[in-house]
């Protein structure tokens, strides 16, 4: 009961289409939630239904104990929301915006100032908060769309894909933002760029076709990787007996090799079970004293686990 | 209440920093002159009345209303702002009451900006100025009632021109109700009662016992209720139309 955010068999039809397909899930305080899935998936529909701009087709969301369809209002006091491409006036600069929006949240006088001047601080903008919003870059564009949702200091922030359109430098502050912001709110996060969950997510829930198909964390995730705890190698000077050696170990599934020239050959040992087999790997390359480049064992690979399950729920 | 100040505010200021604004009322104020003084000869007539303008004052504002209304709706929901919006803690009405409310206030000033008209008659003459106030408020009231035709068109549409084009075009049998073109599409068939509703309708009929200087209550009761239920209608329209 003391989760912020619970979603309670969601469900959006647009006529014969299901777009959201009863999706459950709650978020507590502290926890960022990576909403992931393929382009159509649903996860704007979600998001819309949660923040009051779409009315469910079945099922409800609830804030703070404040049910969406009943007090639509109150759930959008609470919640600071940024839509998928980050509308905006474009006749507007950035402070106009702010305050309109700060106006609209019923923050005024000294408050308003203090809390327009830390969201342009937070987010760096400061510096075009006199230029119209329209004659801005979408890096810029994107910022202001994230200043507007964190004006109030919301209990739950949703953010429909909040880094699309930032370059690298500009990714790395907004994902800093999020985690400074992490510990004292719900943080709810689409996107489909899968090193994002790893590097802010403290959750993972992956959608396909309207419905949960995946929901932990992010290392839980991986581990259902067929690369989990496999063993990557770079070698020279490694004779072909090599992969078959590495093969006839205990423990050891599959190998696949791979030349990458000048005699260094690439190797990927997948153990037959769950368990660490960087031990016996690397024994038997000593035995064989093949020179070793790098060795790393692998944590597993998100695109992979993404692939698997959201095409094979498709059928 | 405050929220839809605020709305209000910023419809107002997004008039004022477009060319909209000033296109709108270099153009409403020019052709209020013109029509006043040309078509409807304010010089020759001998009277000092502003009864030349505001009797063109409906036509005006037949194809410049629904240029101040067509973007209210129609330009939030296709640039997606309508989401940002609608996900503020803002309810459906008080947006709608603050949208109308910048437009209406908009075309307030730019109607207010006619008042070198009624300088030059009160210069020329003493003309009556009680009928002058009576027509600026049922000019207020026509606006008004246009608007919210318009609002509410806009609402149907993201698209401005459809928005433009099919609000002139209600506004337009409104106005014409009281004319047999048409009436004499119902008398055939529809009984009488039903013929003087339709009459009673026109904005035209309300709008001359107000420009006479007779400020009825029935004229104000249906000003107020053609902007009641298009508002009304404006906000189920919203609702029902989100995200589609």
């Amino acid at each position: 009961m003391s989760d912020l955010l619970r979603v309670i068999g969601l469900t959006k039809k647009f006529g014969d289409f299901t777009a959201v397909d009863g999706i459950d899930f709650s978020v507590a305080r502290g926890e960022v939630l990576g909403f992931l899935g393929p382009n159509g998936a649903g996860k704007t529909t979600a998001m819309r239904m949660v923040t009051g701009f779409l009315p469910p087709t079945g099922g409800t969301a609830i804030v703070d104990g404040f049910d969406v369809r009943i007090h639509p209002i109150e759930v959008k006091r609470k919640v600071g929301y940024l839509p998928e491409g980050a509308p905006l006036y474009d006749d507007m600069t950035p402070s106009e915006f702010l305050t309109f929006v700060a106006n609209v949240r019923n923050i005024d006088g000294a408050d308003r100032d203090r809390a327009i001047d830390s969201a342009a601080g937070q987010i760096n903008i400061q510096h075009v908060m006199h230029q119209p919003i329209g004659t801005l870059s979408k890096g810029y564009k994107r910022r202001v769309g994230i200043a507007q949702a964190i004006l109030h200091n919301p209990d739950v922030l949703i953010l429909d894909e909040p880094t699309d359109g930032l370059d690298p430098n500009q990714k790395h502050e907004v994902r800093n933002l999020i985690n400074e912001m992490a510990s004292d709110k719900v943080i709810v996060i689409s996107t489909h760029i899968l090193e994002e969950v790893d590097v802010v997510c403290s959750r993972a829930i992956v959608i396909a076709n309207g419905t949960v198909v995946a929901d932990g964390k992010p290392l839980e995730l991986e581990a259902r990787s067929s690369f989990h705890n496999a063993v990557s190698v770079r070698v020279s000077g490694a004779t072909d007996s090599l992969a078959d050696k590495l093969r006839a170990l205990p423990m050891v599934g599959k190998v696949e090799t791979s030349k990458i020239g000048d005699g260094k050959v690439s190797l990927t040992v997948f153990p037959s079970r769950p368990v660490n087999i960087l031990e016996p790997v690397s024994e038997c390359l000593r035995e064989l004293s093949v020179t070793v480049e790098q060795i790393h064992v692998e944590r597993g690979r998100m695109d992979e686990v993404f692939r698997n399950i959201t095409t094979t729920t498709k059928s | 209440m405050v929220t839809t100040l605020a709305i209000c505010r910023r419809e107002l200021r997004a008039y004022f920093t477009t060319p909209l604004a000033y296109v709108f009322i270099v153009i409403f104020v020019a052709m209020n002159g013109a029509t006043a003084f040309f078509f409807g000869g304010l010089f020759d007539r001998g009277q000092a009345d502003m009864t030349s303008l505001f009797s063109m004052l409906p036509w005006l504002y037949l194809f410049l209303i629904p240029a101040v209304a067509m973007r209210l709706w129609a330009e939030e929901r296709k640039s997606g702002t309508l989401e940002l919006l609608m996900t503020l803690p803002v309810s459906t009405t008080s947006a709608v009451f603050g949208k109308f409310l910048a437009a209406w206030v908009f075309s307030g000033i730019a109607l207010s900006l006619t008042f070198p008209v009624w300088i030059t008659v009160n210069w020329l003459g003493n003309p009556d100025n009680g009928i002058i106030l009576a027509s600026y408020i049922g000019g207020l009231l026509m606006a008004g009632s246009y608007l919210a035709i318009g609002g509410f068109v806009s609402a149907l549409t993201r698209n401005q021109v459809i928005a433009f084009v099919v609000g002139a075009a209600v506004i337009f049998l409104f106005m014409m109700s009281s004319l047999d073109l048409i009436l004499a599409a119902f008398r055939g068939w529809a009984p009488i009662f039903l013929v003087e509703v339709i009459q009673s309708l026109s904005f035209l009929v309300h709008y001359d016992s107000i420009v006479r200087g007779v400020i009825d209550l029935r004229d104000l009761v249906f000003y107020f209720s053609i902007m009641g239920v298009f508002l009304f209608a404006n906000v189920v329209v919203v609702d029902q139309k989100r995200g589609a």
